[in-house]
């Protein structure tokens, strides 16, 4: 209570100074910031006798050595606070102005760009770094096509964790067998300087495979509803586990190594905006939000001509296919795998971020895997504390929001949020507007 | 050609049997009754009908065509909507897209459009807004477009429903207890109503009602079901006269 009336001047100053400052200027902010700690990182870090610069904001240093609480909030503040705020100030004109000039898909790809030089700067200083976040952007993925089908669809599936096995294996065998010189795949076959150009088509290929022995499961499952999907869904996670711990040439138990470094943070930061992008469009057309209709009433929606077995396998089939590019993508940003990285462990993970950000939600299955991800991170040095904390923060939000905490509900951005009003009012009143 | 006709349908639940050498035809136009009192197996006729069971004997075509055994959305997308008798709306999703999921079979961009955000789906779903927004102005219901449906009041849900079924365009629309839970003066409204909606849409209507009295003012021909077995058929002053008809209803002579 305490913090809060202190805080609350100190907010009010905020939200007067910096509330109409545009969202693509706080980008383009915390894209100085990051580039700045790039240069200066390491020398400020050193002279606050921090040793190396705080992989994330310092927060577990915090909770590890208490006694350099000042080293790091001095650390935060010079080189995230105030270059952040100095730009963000200074950029917010020219960012109004775009907004009127520049066309919608236009003004959100610069944002997006900026969004990339921000987490590209960022992970630039430290490999911990980059690789939690190209993971970040795997459990996005993965996240957000499980919302399918849990969410939009209503349904409960935990095959998540097999589906990224199949995408895994099977991306990683190609690419192996085409690119590395490998002991059991013999010579590559094709040049090696072709492998980052041929990982789109391995990717592809990962989710086809995949969702194709997710067609296996969505037959028999979707004639009927209830609890039959969760039930064959565990089963498809033991069957691929020990399938592969049975197959001799990826390894078996033992694991799959020598995968190309072909997933760069660039390459998965694409995969994963190409993947919202793709669902995004799904879920707000209409034949996606016939989906809902299955989940909220499927005799009505099949009296109202919607096709609902196609429906529900297209949901489960998407869900299939990325998740397998998502493995894939782990696959390559780890460089080894084996049968146990996918047990059930790793699908009740993501189950854990999908209920933390919220049902029905693409921004939530965004908001979900960071929260989850930084809360782990951050308390990665207390190893076992850390299962402890989880779970209550975990009980404490599902308390709190039910539904998540995104649930039904999307991210309002303020200039899109503008653009619709415009459009809505014109539709309102009879006009087609475009 | 009859707009549908029924050959001696039957239909049993296990060993219960629901509906029982059941006929009729429906020409073009008609606004038709179906009565009896409760659990006689109206709605089961009318589940019948869209495909939700496949009769255990007797057949059902629609346009001369036979459609018995089809799916309830294959017969949708010929032309036979309905609205159900307990409100089976999309309670999460707004009022006007619970109207535009019913133009699902209209769609044309397919699986690439919806994904891909192509300029076809663009296209055709700003045409599709447009029309669901007219749809719902013709009902008196364009100013709760952007509710959630399960917000709204028991009489708006109801117009929903029937936009929603008129948004698949039906040649038939079948209407479950349309007037459940109403008030006389409600009813009387609701009357107007479903003339209105037959006139404007080149309608075929085929009602079940309860209450008797208001297929009386609205139906040119009623059958009268009971425990599965049409007792009586012919238009309404004939019907109220019946006395097989006034034995049936009366244990609940109240509402007659
Ligand atoms: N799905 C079903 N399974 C078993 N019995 C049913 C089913 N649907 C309806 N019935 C039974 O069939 C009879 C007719 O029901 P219904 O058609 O709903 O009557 P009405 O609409 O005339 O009130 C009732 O005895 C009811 O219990
Ligand atoms: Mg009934």
């Amino acid at each position: 209570m305490a913090l809060r009336k202190a805080l609350t001047p100190l907010l009010h100053w905020f939200r007067t100074r910096f509330g109409h400052v545009p969202v693509g200027a706080w980008l383009l902010g915390a894209a100085v910031a990051a580039f700045l700690e790039r240069l200066l990182g390491p020398d400020l870090a050193y002279l606050l006798g921090l040793g190396s610069v705080p992989a994330i904001f310092g927060l577990s240093i915090i909770l590890k050595t208490p006694s350099l609480i000042p080293s790091v909030l001095v650390f935060v503040v010079l080189m995230y606070v105030i270059p952040t705020l100095v730009v963000a100030w200074l950029s917010r004109a020219l960012f109004l102005w775009w907004e009127e000039q520049l066309s919608v898909p236009v003004y959100v790809f610069l944002h997006v760009l900026f969004l990339f030089l921000v987490l590209y700067f960022w992970s630039q200083v430290d490999p911990y770094r980059l690789l939690v976040l190209r993971l970040l952007g795997i459990n996005i993925l993965l996240t957000l096509s499980l919302n399918l089908v849990n969410g939009w669809m209503g349904e409960f599936s935990v095959s998540v964790a097999g589906f990224m096995s199949v995408g895994a294996y099977v991306s990683s065998v190609f690419m192996v067998w085409g690119f590395v010189h490998d002991d059991v795949f013999g010579p590559p076959v094709f040049p090696e300087f072709l492998a980052p150009f041929a990982f789109p088509l391995a990717l592809i290929l990962a989710g086809a495979v995949t969702a194709v022995t997710a067609l296996l499961v969505a037959v028999p499952s979707f004639r009927t509803r209830g609890d039959y999907l969760a039930i064959i869904t565990l089963a498809y996670v033991f069957i691929v586990k020990s399938t592969v711990e049975n197959l001799d040439f990826i390894g078996g138990p033992r694991g799959f190594m020598n995968q190309p470094e072909v997933a760069s943070f660039t390459v998965v930061f694409i995969w994963t905006v190409l993947g919202i992008w793709v669902m995004w469009n799904y879920v707000t057309s209409i034949l996606g939000k016939a989906t809902n209709a299955v989940r909220d009433n499927e005799s009505a929606a099949e009296m109202m001509t919607v096709d609902t077995r196609k429906v529900k396998i297209v949901a489960f089939l998407t869900h299939a296919f990325w998740s397998g590019v998502a493995g894939g993508l782990y696959a390559h940003v780890l460089g080894y795998i084996n049968p146990s990285s996918f047990d059930l462990r790793k699908s009740a993970e993501i189950l854990g971020m999908l209920y933390l950000g919220g049902l029905n939600s693409v921004s939530g299955s965004i908001v979900g895997p960071v929260l989850f991800m930084f809360l782990t991170e951050i308390l990665r040095p207390f190893q076992l504390a850390k299962w402890l904390v989880i779970p209550v923060i975990l009980i404490y939000a599902m308390i709190r929001r039910p539904r998540g905490l995104m649930g039904f509900q999307e991210l309002r951005i303020p200039f899109l949020t503008r653009r619709q009003q415009a459009k809505e009012e014109a539709r309102a009143y009879g006009v087609t507007g475009n | 050609m009859a707009l549908l006709e029924i050959r001696n349908m039957t239909h049993w639940f296990g060993g219960l049997r629901a509906v029982y050498n059941f006929n009729t035809r429906i020409e073009p136009g008609e606004i038709r009754g179906l009565i009896g009192p409760n659990g006689a197996g109206k709605t089961t006729v009318f589940n019948l009908v869209t495909g939700f069971y496949t009769p255990t004997e007797g057949q059902i075509f629609f346009l001369g065509r036979e459609i018995t055994g089809l799916r309830p959305h294959q017969i949708g997308r010929l032309g036979i909507s309905r609205t159900f008798q307990n409100l089976r709306l999309w309670t999460h999703l707004t009022a006007l897209d619970n109207v535009k999921i019913a133009y699902y079979s209209q769609i044309r961009y397919g699986l690439i459009g919806a994904f891909f955000n192509t300029r076809a789906r663009r296209e055709e779903e700003e045409r599709i807004d447009h029309e669901a927004r007219q749809l719902m102005r013709m009902l008196d219901i364009d100013q709760y477009a952007h509710r959630v449906v399960s917000g709204l009041p028991y009489g708006i849900q109801r117009k929903v429903e029937i936009a929603r079924a008129l948004a698949t365009k039906p040649k038939l629309l079948l209407l479950d207890e349309p007037t459940a839970g109403m008030g006389p003066a409600e009813m009387e409204e609701t009357m107007a109503f479903i003339r209105r909606i037959r006139d404007q849409f080149n309608l075929t209507i085929w009602l079940i009602e309860h209450k008797m009295k208001f297929v009386m003012g609205l139906c040119g021909w009623i059958q009268v079901l009971n425990f599965g077995e049409i007792i009586a058929e012919g238009p309404p002053e004939e019907i109220q006269r019946n006395p097989e008809v006034i034995r049936a209803y009366l244990g609940e002579m109240v509402e007659l």
